[in-house]
């Protein structure tokens, strides 16, 4: 075999997915890492994209011999999915048939088939709550080790800031988090709280954790588990559409990325930790279908519960789980029937429930910034909300071209080999731009909840710093507030606003992508917050110096609370994350999932379709897509269209000057031929066919399954050598007395693959493949007719039909 | 491999049971009152561990700063919540991440640095053949450790040759995240 450029390789793993007879039996190494990825090879980008898939790849040869072991597999084992929602479906439903007609036999199968159609919904329980535990605990560490940049608790040193003083009685109105339990560095060590020493002190000590903690987050990356980092979002979403990334979803990236996300996110960087949290759920997801026989063998059923373990993530992120199993749906599924809708559904409520009961905010509140007022909006202000859709579209857009031209930069030029310098760079920058204006200096989360805020009386934060007006008597009962003209804590407030809009804009683009685990959910909706606040105070001192205009006199009459700023934060926050992923409904739904009510989801829709629209004008793709077409990976995209119509004709292979299709006969081809057929072309799969004459179909073979076949029989097989004859036929004819015995090999062929003919014209073809999720397909003449009727009377027959005979019964 | 997947099952079990087992710390619940300022009396927190029945304005704010008939005037503006949480999780918690933390960075303190001295003083000098461009990296010598384990078919033997194997993925992780970045630019 010709050996060559292999930097991935197969550690002989069993290959879970065809039982095909004439499969190589490997030694079955207790391997568990075997047992816990998703079988496959390493992948290997060494093509450019316009290779077809048929012709991608190379021929990989394991390093180093290990007695018995595969040979290494084509290039990332692209699984054809089409082996695996439909044949893998039917293989599923051989199985169920198989069971329930055991049923009946005795209570032990009744039992067993129980079970059996149990096993999904218990497996989604298990991912549920283990999902909800994690991201409980990363919540729990993460607010933890936030604050430990800032001071210690003496009184319990794995208290954060806020339950340190929780009990204490010395908290006052304006201060609310100052009590004597907690000291920042500043105190602890030299003494003083105040003045310029206490703030240096503050300040470098702030940098000085931020920076050990990005150190450890990367350094645990490398070492240990290097598909930790990054979002993981765009990985799942090729792995869904039936691409295998072997080690992505292990059980060591799933510890390292708990452990890593915390830390990063606790470093002060600009991410989040939503993506991340996707890719811990498929992780547990992953490893847990491991106890279960049906979901271990079938990538088809996997993949249903991967599916359904997004919507998990999603889910405790952000505690939607409707909003969870919308942006499975739409962002990240390939393949969604209608019955993993109804078990996602059920896996992100046990998920959400989970964390509710561990309680991590204290109060009973998945998410930091659950939003309650219910202030009612005019159809005046949706002007507004407009305005807020198309700063949200031109956001997403420029963040996806600059965050990729970034990353173009990363993996191209020297700044790639020095990941760790680069995070280490990256955290300084952030702290050092960050510490001195309070808003970017707490984190991501805490910003967006601060912004959402509704200003009451019970307020006292530098953004509701209000001119009090003087009539506290009458007007000002409960805690809705008549709009008020801006205090000097507001204009202070607004400038630092600002200045964080514009820094959190630029650090977001050169944060996300870098080898720690982020997340893009959290910056964007803050850039999103602020500017929707902004624009949300800027309206109200409008309102209230213009209350006799004619925009504003019908409805806002002075002493009327008619703009809230905070509903104007939270509409930016949705038009600018949906500009930068492209979410649609799913976005509106976890915006309003999170503010409990539908009183908000005109603007949320107005700004999202605006926003969705004026960042489509820019290009089609978003964040996530055009990581995927950065990185290579071989995914269809289900939302692009052609630009002119051309035919499969034009498409196909071979074209005019390519040589003539490799294909085998099903009989005639010794096994010296084969071979030689094989090596001599790059090709992963080649046609069977009648004859050289007639090249009427008979299946489709894969190169990798031939040549364990051929290398297995010539090792086990009695008698197969070069002049073999290869068939494919169910039955041969008898070989003549000296000739070597054949070498049948009609259990590897492929007897159903799909065909189109040479005038379907493209876009259909693309429709199949994406539908279907085929890797490659025939382009075959007439032989019959099959229509709906046939299979509505086949339907129909089903029940009186004789089991079809497997042909060696005969 | 299942082990330690029953033992990340038993642990995530008892994480969860334990924040419904656990003894409720009587400070762990509290009824929090934010009061604004009202006239020239200045704004107020009042923070009182009363379970939720009595967690409104009338218990909760001692000293009551106004009289008689202005009390229910200032009840009004006050909002009164009821909080609780759970610290005993917190700690268990965040007990755990360190622990996890500190042994993982043990391990790649042990692998980094401890282990190829350790290989080095127990094969010499000679039997270590270390390719340029792994120099310093982790996991450095796992295709040579392999060589010499063949003598010892037990467990260790099975363990040293699962933990090869895990290197060198996790080498070829590196190498196409890091290195040749065709993965998660």
């Amino acid at each position: 075999r010709r050996r060559m450029e292999n930097p991935g390789y197969r550690s002989g793993s069993v290959d879970s997915l065809r039982h095909r007879p004439s499969d190589v039996v490997v030694e079955d190494d207790d391997d568990d890492d075997e047992m816990v990825d998703i079988a496959g090879a390493t992948l290997d980008f060494s093509n450019t994209d316009d290779d077809p898939p048929l012709g991608s790849g190379e021929y990989f040869v394991e390093r180093g011999s290990r007695a018995g072991s595969m040979s290494g597999a084509g290039p990332g084992r692209l699984v054809d999915p089409l082996e695996d929602p439909l044949p893998g479906k039917s293989k599923d439903r051989d199985r169920h048939r198989e069971i329930a007609n055991k049923s009946r036999q005795s209570t032990v199968a009744l039992l067993h088939s129980v079970s059996d159609a149990f096993s999904g919904w218990l497996l989604m329980l298990l991912v549920g709550l283990m999902s909800g535990a994690l991201a409980g605990g990363i919540d729990i560490a993460a607010h933890w080790l936030t604050d430990m940049k800032e001071g210690l608790c003496l009184v319990g040193f794995w208290f954060n800031h806020e339950h340190c003083c929780w009990t204490s009685n010395e908290t006052t109105f304006q201060e609310r988090d100052r009590c004597p339990q907690w000291q920042s560095w500043a105190e602890i060590m030299t003494g003083t709280s105040e003045g310029a020493l206490a703030y240096f002190v503050n300040y470098l000590m702030f940098l000085v954790w931020a920076l050990l903690f990005a150190l450890l987050a990367v350094t645990l990356v490398r070492a240990f588990a290097p598909y930790a980092c990054g979002s993981g979002i765009p990985e799942i979403k090729t792995i869904l559409s039936g691409f295998i990334i072997r080690g992505y979803l292990g059980k060591w990236t799933l510890i390292i990325k708990t452990i890593t996300l915390v830390l990063a996110v606790s470093s002060g960087l600009s991410l989040g930790k939503e993506g991340p949290l996707v890719h811990v759920a498929c992780c547990c997801a992953n490893i847990l279908c491991h106890l279960f026989t049906k979901y271990r063998k079938n990538e088809a059923k996997r993949r249903e519960v991967l599916s359904a373990a997004a919507a998990v993530g999603v889910s405790v992120a952000f505690g939607a789980p409707i909003g969870g199993v919308l942006f499975s749906l739409e962002e990240v599924s390939y393949y969604f029937p209608l019955k993993t809708l109804w078990r996602s559904f059920f896996a992100a409520l046990v998920a959400a429930f989970t964390l509710r009961s561990i309680n991590p905010f204290g109060n009973s509140r998945l998410v930091l910034f659950y939003v309650e007022f219910h202030a009612p909006w005019h159809l005046v202000e949706l002007g507004p909300f407009i305005l807020l859709g198309i700063f949200g579209g031109l956001w997403g857009a420029l963040f996806i071209r600059a965050n990729i031209a970034w990353c173009r930069i990363r993996k191209s030029t020297r700044l790639g080999h020095y990941p760790v310098t680069e995070v280490l760079v990256v955290t300084a920058l952030t702290g050092m731009l960050a510490y001195p204006n309070s808003y970017t200096r707490m984190g991501g989360a805490e910003l967006i909840s601060e912004l959402f805020n509704d200003c009451s009386l019970l307020d006292s934060s530098q953004l509701c710093g209000y001119k009090q007006s003087n009539s506290t008597s009458g007007a000002g009962v409960g805690n809705g507030l008549a709009d008020r003209p801006a205090g000097v804590g507001l204009y202070a407030a607004l400038w630092q606003l600002a200045l964080a809009l514009v820094f959190k804009m630029m650090i977001t683009v050169i944060t996300f992508g870098m080898k720690v685990p982020s997340g893009l959910f959290i910056p964007s909706m803050a850039v999103g917050a602020i500017a929707g606040r902004l624009l949300g105070v800027g309206m109200e001192q409008l309102a209230y110096y213009n209350h006799d205009s004619a925009i504003f006199r019908g409805w806002c009459s002075p002493g009327a609370d008619c703009i809230t700023p905070g509903l104007y934060a939270m509409v930016g926050a949705a038009a600018c994350l949906g500009g930068v992923t492209r979410m649609t409904v799913s976005l509106v739904v976890i915006m309003f999932e999170l503010t409990g009510g539908l009183e908000y989801i005109v603007p949320l829709m107005a700004a999202t379709m605006t926003s969705k629209w004026v960042a489509d004008a820019f290009g089609r793709e978003g964040i996530y897509e055009a990581h995927i077409r950065l990185n290579g990976y071989p995914f269809l995209e289900p939302k692009e269209e052609f630009q002119h119509s051309s035919l499969t004709a034009d498409v196909m292979r071979p074209r005019r000057s390519d040589p003539p299709l490799a294909v085998l006969t099903q009989e005639g081809m010794t096994v010296e031929e084969v071979e030689a057929l094989v090596e001599s072309t790059h090709y992963s799969g080649f046609p069977v066919v009648v004859s050289q004459d007639s090249h009427r179909l008979v299946g489709f073979v894969l190169r990798r399954d031939l040549l364990i076949s051929i290398d297995n029989a010539r090792k086990r097989q009695e008698g197969v050598v070069g002049a073999s004859q290869v068939v494919f036929t169910e039955h041969s004819p008898a070989p003549a007395d000296d000739a070597p015995p054949p070498l049948r090999l009609r259990g590897i062929v492929d007897l159903s693959p799909f065909t189109v003919t040479d005038h379907t014209p493209m876009d259909i073809t693309v429709d199949i493949f994406r539908k279907l999720g085929l890797r490659q397909c025939l382009v075959t003449k007439l032989l019959g007719i099959i229509t709906k009727k046939d299979i509505l009377k086949h339907m129909a027959n089903d029940c009186q039909q004789r089991p079809r005979l497997h042909p060696l019964q005969l | 491999m299942k082990s330690v997947f029953l033992l990340e099952a038993f642990s995530v079990a008892c994480f969860v049971l334990l924040n419904q087992v656990t003894a409720k710390n009587s400070e762990d619940i509290r009824c929090k009152c934010i009061c604004p300022p009202y006239r020239d009396i200045e704004g107020q927190i009042y923070k009182q561990n009363v379970s939720l029945k009595d967690c409104n304005c009338l218990h909760v704010v001692e000293p009551m700063p106004v009289d008689g008939k202005d009390v229910e005037a200032y009840c009004l503006r006050c909002e009164c919540k009821f909080e609780e949480r759970s610290s005993a999780t917190i700690k268990v918690t965040i007990i755990m991440y360190l622990s996890i933390l500190g042994l993982l960075l043990l391990y790649m303190v042990y692998l980094t640095l401890l282990e190829p001295m350790l290989k080095r003083r127990l094969f010499g000098h000679s039997q270590l053949i270390q390719s340029d461009d792994d120099v310093g990296q982790p996991f450095a010598n796992a295709h040579n450790v392999l060589s010499h384990s063949h003598s010892r078919p037990n467990m260790l033997n099975k363990v040293e040759h699962a933990q090869q194997r895990w290197r060198r993925q996790v080498q070829e992780q590196r190498k196409s995240v890091f290195d040749r970045h065709v993965v998660l630019s």
